[in-house]
């Protein structure tokens, strides 16, 4: 291989591309070019680090020195002084004020905030997300070939089992143990399906996963089927991530070259490939179902179960479907064993958790932490505390249908456990963080106006409750809500959860379940009193239609 | 008409050319919905009728999926498509004063187009770009950390 002098990473996440990522990257090349520097600089894409406050970026190796937000022309002036001279240009060093913890694997911050910890998300950000030669380089496709070459199938469930590995797409569901199930039934056919249609408002973990680390996801899908008797996979990926859907199909071509898919995998006569299925914009088909009647060229309404998707799935066959969190957990297990990874997170919720963070603080993006961690110290440490000083007054987690988490509970640890017992939900890992300034009837209306417009509408509880909820929340907002609208709200939260079909409908009266639990008195101000407190609400006294 | 006729010309070609790349199956269904509706910019009547006749369905079944899914549109769109976020994430960072901009600026209310046809605004839920919010998306292009003041200049990129 090729050695390079010095190595620059531009930031290539969607943002970045929007702001001329793509001439910044040009005009490395040409620069680089014009003083005969091509052969000992290596310039390759980054995807998306979390750090969003300095795009479009690019990072020169190995200083590990982070320049943004450039333009086109600073390029030269990096080119001249830092490439050519060795000297780093101070003036467009981004700013150390806004250094997080979320780049921890920046040498210069290597070890200052001890609590983060990358497993799935190691290698986005330092390899290039398009070339397989990188990532075989950080040990990929090791777990692949010691899976095939080294250990049975029931080897590898058994691993997997032992890890402790629960789903990440919300539910928490053992991996294993689903593995396990697709495993003993006696079909021929299986498949291997990657949920990557992540869609819950506020959760963008598998986009960076996917752009930054594609043939991760690619070597856990072959090890998977594997595991499991399957030969063959789709990744089903929302429509909206274009970026990831590229690079998916070039890592899935590159893997194809290299005999890592296709036939005779490393000569073990395991045959499996992988197909890319886009989605069309519809929140419902992260639902395995709806996903798999969406796969099959349909509406993604979804089945009624049992029968599961692991005796029943796609096509009618055994399906194994696992988000894209959870797979990029399996070669790190395969590679260093369920005991190093039971080292991590807390017994009964061993691992990571990627958590994305937004909202009314000081730095959004996303961490990779140990699982057990509080909400307190995602604010405090991370997240560098609350925008302008003002106060936290609650969370909200695991996008839309995940609990609102008032400030009383912020200690309590981050795991599936711990919140079960607290009665919230960790969901998807979205942390979307608000201040005092937020209006509780406000915050619900939108979460239910979003269950409103993506509720399939195949059943009744879910597609008139919601809209039932949301005309009583906007009364309430223009304040011509009446004491009676809070008992049908509860009337309509309990009926969504208990007759719905799905887990969308069962969990969209969550929001509303949350906000008379924790912050009834502020909804009732709205409605005695006729006032907001926070005066987010229009209270035009106008009775909507 | 000329015009009409080279526009039956055009969806004809794009229905044919999604056939081709991804065959007349069940399963890539979607996709040759979605890359019909890129091309024409909607879903006209003729693309579905010729959609179901090649893949032996009856139009009605094309239909039910062309109008479930949110990046599929029935109905003829603006030149220039705004998908703006209307999800919790952008609407607590400031989300309701983008809106608000866009619709001033446009002279229009959500979901709707522009007399001379330039401009579509769509309400759309989460676009997956959360920790810059307030977000939307014009057309392919994505645009963060959105304040109401940069709107007009956001807009003026795509007259002409």
């Amino acid at each position: 291989m090729k050695t390079t002098r010095s190595m620059v990473l531009v930031s290539g996440d969607p943002d970045s591309l929007a702001k001329g990522a793509s001439e910044i990257f040009k005009t490395f090349e040409i620069e680089c070019a014009h003083l005969g520097l091509q052969d000992e600089i290596k310039i390759s894409w980054l995807s998306d680090t979390g750090r969003h406050d300095a795009l479009p970026m690019a990072i020169v190796y190995p200083e590990a020195i982070i320049y943004g937000p450039l333009s086109a022309k600073d390029v030269k002036v990096i080119v001249d002084e830092h490439l050519y001279k060795g000297r780093i240009v101070e003036s467009l060093v981004a700013s150390s004020h806004e250094l997080s913890g979320r780049i921890a694997w920046l040498v210069a911050r290597k070890g200052t905030l001890p609590a983060e910890k990358r497993i799935v998300l190691e290698r986005a950000g330092i390899i290039n997300p398009e070339d397989i030669h990188d990532y075989i380089l950080h040990d990929g496709y090791a777990a692949l070939g010691k899976a095939l070459t080294s250990m049975i199938p029931v080897d590898v469930i058994n691993e997997i089992d032992s890890s402790g590995l629960k789903g990440r797409g919300g539910a928490g569901f053992p991996t294993g143990q689903k593995w396990r199930f697709v495993s003993k039934t006696a079909s021929q056919k299986k498949y291997i399906i990657c949920n990557a249609d992540e869609s819950e408002p506020g959760t963008f973990k598998d986009r960076l996963v996917l752009e930054g680390d594609p043939h991760c996801i690619i070597e856990a899908m072959t090890i998977a089927g594997y595991a499991v008797g399957a030969d063959e996979g789709y990744i089903y990926i929302r429509g909206e991530y274009a970026l990831a859907q590229d690079r998916l199909r070039k890592a899935i071509d590159q893997a194809r070259d290299l005999g890592l898919l296709g036939q005779n995998i490393f000569s073990t006569g395991f045959n499996f490939d992988i197909h890319v299925h886009s989605g069309a914009g519809a929140y419902i088909c992260g639902e395995e179902t709806a996903l798999i009647e969406s796969i099959e060229g349909k509406r993604g309404e979804p089945r009624s179960r049992p029968p599961y998707p692991t005796t029943n799935g796609l096509w009618n066959k055994p399906t194994l479907v696992n988000n894209v969190e959870t797979l990029a957990n399996v070669p790190a297990i395969i590679n260093r064993g369920s005991t190093w990874y039971r080292s991590l997170g807390t017994p009964k919720s061993p691992g990571t958790k990627v958590y994305t963070i937004m909202g009314n603080v000081n730095v959004t993006g996303l961490i990779e932490v140990p699982m057990g961690i509080t909400l307190r110290e995602v604010i405090s440490i991370y997240a560098r505390g609350m925008k302008n000083g003002h106060t936290f007054k609650l969370a909200q987690t695991g996008g839309s249908s995940g609990s609102i988490i008032p400030a009383s509970l912020q200690d309590t640890p981050m795991d599936f456990e711990s919140f079960g017992k607290a009665g919230v939900a960790l969901g998807s890992g979205a942390l979307l963080i608000c201040d005092e300034d937020t209006c509780v009837v406000d915050l619900c209306r939108v979460l239910v106006n979003f269950f409103k417009n993506e509720s399939c509408g195949k059943c009744n509880p879910c597609r008139i409750g919601n809209d039932r909820a949301f005309q009583i929340l906007t009364n309430i907002s223009e304040g011509v809500g009446t004491m009676q609208d809070l008992a049908d709200l509860e009337h309509i939260e309990k009926y969504l959860y208990q007759m719905s079909n799905c887990g969308l409908g069962q969990t969209s009266g969550t929001p509303i379940r949350d906000t008379l639990a924790h912050f009834r008195a502020e909804v009732e101000a709205h409605i005695k009193l006729k006032v907001c407190p926070t005066g987010v609400c229009p209270m035009s006294g106008r009775k909507s239609k | 008409m000329v015009v009409e006729a080279s526009i039956s010309e055009r969806v004809h070609q794009a229905v044919e050319n999604a056939l081709t790349r991804f065959g007349a199956q069940d399963d890539e269904l979607i996709p040759i919905l979605t890359h019909v509706n890129h091309e024409i910019g909607y879903l006209p009547g003729q693309a579905l009728e010729e959609i179901a006749h090649a893949l032996r369905k009856p139009k009605s079944k094309v239909f039910t999926v062309a109008s479930f899914y949110g990046m599929l549109s029935t109905i003829p769109v603006g030149k220039h498509v705004i998908r703006f976020c209307e999800s919790a994430p952008c609407h607590v960072v400031g989300g309701r004063q983008v809106i608000l901009a866009l619709q001033q600026a446009l002279n229009i209310n959500i979901g709707q187009t522009t007399s001379d046809g330039h401009w579509t605004l769509l309400a759309v839920s989460c676009l997956g770009i959360c920790a810059v919010g307030p977000a939307f998306i014009i057309d392919d292009d994505v645009y963060g950390n959105v304040s109401p003041d940069q709107v007009p200049a956001i807009l003026g990129k795509y007259q002409g």
